[in-house]
């Protein structure tokens, strides 16, 4: 299973880095660009989980769903604790695969 | 007085801390200690400086690996005791990212690493490291950073709190736009957290300790010896604060 993170400077941070990117887009002809952010993108491989006793009564679709959750709430955890700062950014977990 | 100095990989202002402390302030009754990231005791030290540099390279964000290293648990337990700790640039931002300070540093508004000396001006709460300066003083040091913009989500409050300790200001003492050199939010350079014994700014204190050095003088001086008047328990401040 795989995650992306998409981490982001919050509406309220400035981000000159961002503005430099629109202004060289415009003098590119490029100018159209509204607005310009600079985030960042993480690509996470996650090990597969060690195999554990299928609850009784689920079948495979619904064990599917509730792994990618466990998988989210876990990409969720590493992000607040170390990925973003909450001070500055906000982030966005995808879990594909 | 013993102050301890901690060392990660890539930090670069050790040294210079330890040099401080050990060698400049030694006379006056102060040693240094240097304390490896991957210890987890911080042995018996009276006081703490995290220095500058650039911890793990600076990957992620600046601090925010060093923030996890394992001897920060220790550093959190230092800090809650009340015993007073101190970051220089870097360090400040690892402080940030452990939440022992409130908010984030950020990129240049300019965008540009900038090496220069800057004017401070001191306020806000008695502080071990701000200790024996006079309110108002403004002192002379120098910055050298790429991620010095300090931003909080509620810089008022902060004010409020008493919790700003330095800002940047002109030669005269002035706090203005002109003199703030990197977009910090209200001119801010350094704070304290709400207990006030844990203190981190971007200038660099350790490398104004010495005039053989040229411009910076000696002003980073009055933050060691203020932590020296703090550990004797002399309150050597003049003027008062707000």
């Amino acid at each position: 299973m795989k995650a992306r993170v998409y981490v982001t400077l919050k509406p309220s941070v400035l981000d000159p880095q961002g503005r430099a990117v629109q202004q060289t887009l415009g003098r590119l002809g490029f100018d159209d660009v509204a607005d310009v952010r600079v985030g960042k993108y993480i690509e996470m491989s996650l090990a597969e989980p060690s195999d554990e006793p299928a609850a009784t009564g689920m079948d495979r679709a619904s064990d599917a769903v509730a792994e990618r959750e466990r998988a989210r709430t876990r990409v969720i955890a590493m992000c607040e604790k170390l990925i973003a700062n909450p001070v500055i950014e906000d982030f966005r977990v995808e879990i594909v695969e | 007085m013993i102050i301890g100095v901690i060392r990660f990989p890539g930090s670069n202002c050790d040294d210079d801390a330890f040099h401080a402390v050990h060698r400049v302030l030694g006379p006056h009754g102060m040693s240094g200690r240097m304390i490896w990231h991957k210890d987890v005791d911080l042995g018996n030290i009276d006081a703490l400086i995290v220095p500058g540099g650039f911890s793990y390279g600076d990957y992620l964000r600046c601090g925010a690996m060093a923030a996890h290293s394992p001897i920060m648990a220790a550093v959190k337990r230092f800090a809650e005791a009340g015993g007073p700790v101190l970051g220089i640039c870097n360090g400040f931002q690892i402080l940030c990212e452990a939440g022992l300070l409130e908010g984030a540093l950020i990129r240049n508004q300019s965008l540009s690493f900038i090496c220069e000396d800057v004017n401070c001006v001191v306020e806000g709460r008695p502080t071990p490291f701000t200790w024996a300066i006079p309110a108002g003083r403004h002192i002379h040091m120098s910055i050298a950073h790429s991620e010095g913009r300090y931003v909080h989500p509620d810089v008022a409050s902060l004010e409020q709190r008493s919790q700003v300790i330095f800002r940047y200001c002109s030669a005269d003492g002035e706090v203005t736009d002109r003199a703030n050199p990197n977009g910090s939010m209200g001119n801010i350079a350094g704070v304290c957290n709400s207990a006030g014994n844990v203190v981190g700014l971007m200038p660099h204190p350790e490398r104004a300790v010495e005039n053989l050095l040229g411009a910076g003088g000696e002003d980073g001086r009055t933050l060691f010896e203020s932590s020296l008047a703090y550990h004797r328990g002399r309150p050597a401040r003049v003027g008062g604060w707000q």
